[in-house]
């Protein structure tokens, strides 16, 4: 079975993302799994076993200091060559602003469509979308070149299948025309072991009924006991109460958890963009008219600063 | 400073937005049609860039006839003039070859800076800025929050998962915008009647030396097969607190798995 190469995102923190997890085990389904690790030098001895524990096969390590040190232009050009040496079935990114932008410089670089925040993909590389605030869904395919495709996080469940991966250097020469963007320093913010937005499997997320920044330390109180991440309205971010890579909907970030739980917010249509296809809603609102209690599946018509207390508590009690 | 701001104009995102049936491609015409709203936060950005350096701002988009209502609303907040690709045989064309048609554009407009949104609220892909830099040579500085320009260098602080990054390029440059890099002002009465008499120069596939095969159907790299309505999730159980909505919500988690 032909190759499918499948591009690698990791933390130094947590190593491999989930979402990368989620690639390898569609790409199984796709033909044969190999890992491409685009990063600094050590990079890749640090992420194979995790990645050999989801089947890839093979990894190629493409490290050198100035695939950290300049923005994207030097991963998508190792890439390109590596796609052309290869000859993949399929080249699958994560949805994330990174995974986008590699992919969108192979597709010109290689004259290649592409398809970006797929939800499935088959294996004739029909793939799924849900587009305009999750209203409608998209099939679409790419019809010149390979299935470039970036896959948003949430959409597969990720299945270990242990494989003893070989590990195959790529030589990388990065032409100056590729390191026209330097990163002059990389700033982590992330204050706890929370895990991403994106990733997790529950978001409790706060809107401007949280009323001020101390209060959403309830929001992360909620969240900290469900395992989840921490996300807010717009309206939310605007007022300051919480930083702007926190927000979900239209215009941030994209979430589909098991369980998302909106704390003070009404539920706008660009809100909904982005929580839209989670599994399980549930809403506290003091107002029995607000939208989001449209799309709940277990809606609280109350304060929160009544109903949140006392549920967090009813969870230590449970625990 | 010669800037041009790339503008798309897209369907509200506030109102409901659609597929057309007979071609899946989306549906302008029924359509309450709006600059996107990361757009007019480049547009911003490039005014006050004017205001301390000097220079022009065009405007650059390449849509159906409809999209000059948004070029002049576009022009209103201050910008000098603006460019119009616009050609029946774009009609169908693949975030790939809108690329090629935006870098030959832009390659006559030969700008020092290219200021455009990070995403577009239909598209939603994030790849214009990277396929416009990769087209014509020049960096891209993605998803600003602060754009400082010193002589020829510019450097962006941009959002990342994890917290920011400081990135630093010479001109030329693409960069794009998030809504955090500034507040876009409201087009004054002067402007809006000025914006009627700045000159909008149309430009066909022709005068950039694009076949009509490279875009539109026949020239798309992509196709959408088919669509459809996703089904409106339906409202589940609602209660109202009268004392005990906390433990009724943990007892709906807890039959859920969730705690
Ligand atoms: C182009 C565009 C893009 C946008 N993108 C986004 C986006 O990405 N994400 C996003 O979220 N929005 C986005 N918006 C904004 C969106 O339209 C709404 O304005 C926003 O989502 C409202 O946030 P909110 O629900 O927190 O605030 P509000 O609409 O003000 O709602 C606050 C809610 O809290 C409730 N409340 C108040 N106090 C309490 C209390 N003590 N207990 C319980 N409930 C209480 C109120 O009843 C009310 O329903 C966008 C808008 C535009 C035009
Ligand atoms: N047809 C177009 N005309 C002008 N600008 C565009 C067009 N398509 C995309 N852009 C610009 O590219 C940005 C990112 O778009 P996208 O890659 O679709 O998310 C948008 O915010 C616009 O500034």
């Amino acid at each position: 079975m032909a190759e499918v190469l499948v591009v690698v995102e990791a933390t130094r923190e947590f190593g491999v993302k989930k979402v990368t997890l989620e690639l390898l085990t569609l790409a199984r389904e796709l033909g044969t799994p190999s890992a491409v690790v685009l990063g600094g030098p050590g990079a890749a001895a640090q992420l194979a076993e995790k990645l050999g524990e989801y089947g890839a096969q093979k990894i190629y390590a493409a490290e050198s200091e100035e695939i950290d040190g300049y923005l994207v232009a030097p991963k998508a050009a190792v890439l390109a060559d590596l796609v052309r040496r290869v000859q993949p079935a399929a080249v699958l990114l994560a949805s994330s602003q990174e995974g986008k932008e590699i992919a969108g410089r192979l597709a010109v670089k290689l004259d290649n469509g592409i398809l970006t925040d797929v939800s499935e993909l088959a294996a004739d590389g029909t793939a799924t979308q849900v587009v305009f605030a999750g209203s409608v869904i998209v099939k679409a395919k790419v019809t010149r070149g390979l299935p470039l495709v970036t896959l948003r996080p949430n959409s597969v469940t990720p299945a270990p299948a242990p494989a003893t991966a070989t590990v195959e250097q790529v030589e990388v020469q990065v032409a100056d025309s590729d390191k026209l963007v330097r990163v002059v320093e990389r700033v982590a913010e992330q204050k706890s072991a929370r895990p991403e937005l994106t990733e997790a499997s529950v978001v409790v997320s706060g809107g401007r009924g949280v009323g001020s920044a101390e209060n959403f330390a309830l929001v992360e109180e909620l969240a900290d006991l469900l395992g989840g991440a921490v996300g807010a309205s717009r309206a939310a971010v605007d007022s300051g109460f919480y930083p702007h890579q926190f927000q979900v909907g239209q215009t941030g970030k994209t979430v589909a958890p098991q369980l998302y739980i909106a704390l003070g917010i009404s539920g706008a249509i660009q809100h909904r963009a982005g929580m839209q296809t989670s599994k399980t809603i549930v809403a506290v609102n003091k107002d029995s008219e607000a939208p989001i209690f449209e799309l709940a599946d277990f809606g609280v018509v109350g304060d929160l600063f009544k109903v949140v207390p006392q549920a967090i508590e009813e969870i230590r009690k449970r625990k | 400073m010669n800037i041009v701001v790339l503008v798309k104009q897209v369907p509200d995102s506030g109102a409901e937005r659609n597929l057309r049936t007979d071609d899946n491609t989306v549906d302008r015409a029924s359509a309450d049609n709006v600059i996107n709203e990361m757009d007019e936060y480049a547009i911003e950005e490039a005014l006050q860039i004017k205001e301390r350096l000097g220079g022009e701002v065009t405007i650059l988009t390449m849509g159906p006839q409809r999209a000059t209502e948004s070029i002049r609303k576009a022009l209103s907040m201050g910008p000098d003039k603006a460019v119009h690709v616009l050609d029946d045989a774009l009609h169908g064309t693949c975030a790939v070859a809108t690329s090629k048609v935006l870098a030959a554009a832009l390659r006559t407009l030969d700008p020092d800076l290219v200021l455009c949104g990070a995403e577009s609220t239909d598209g939603r892909g994030q790849i214009m800025p990277h396929m416009l830099a990769e087209r014509l040579g020049i960096a891209a500085l993605t998803g600003a929050r602060k754009l400082t320009i010193d002589g020829d260098q510019l450097t962006v602080e941009r959002q990342t998962e994890e917290g920011y990054e400081v990135v630093t390029a010479a001109k030329p440059a693409v960069v794009s915008v998030w809504d955090t890099i500034n507040e876009p002002r409201y087009p004054s009465f002067k402007n809006i009647m000025a914006a009627k008499k700045k000159p909008v120069q149309t430009l066909t596939l022709a005068d950039l030396g694009i076949a009509a095969d490279e875009v539109g159907f026949a020239g798309a790299t992509s196709v959408v097969l088919e669509h459809s309505k996703r089904p409106a999730r339906s409202a589940g159980r609602k209660v109202t607190d009268e004392g005990s909505g906390g433990q009724q919500l943990v007892e709906f988690l807890a039959a859920e798995k969730f705690v």
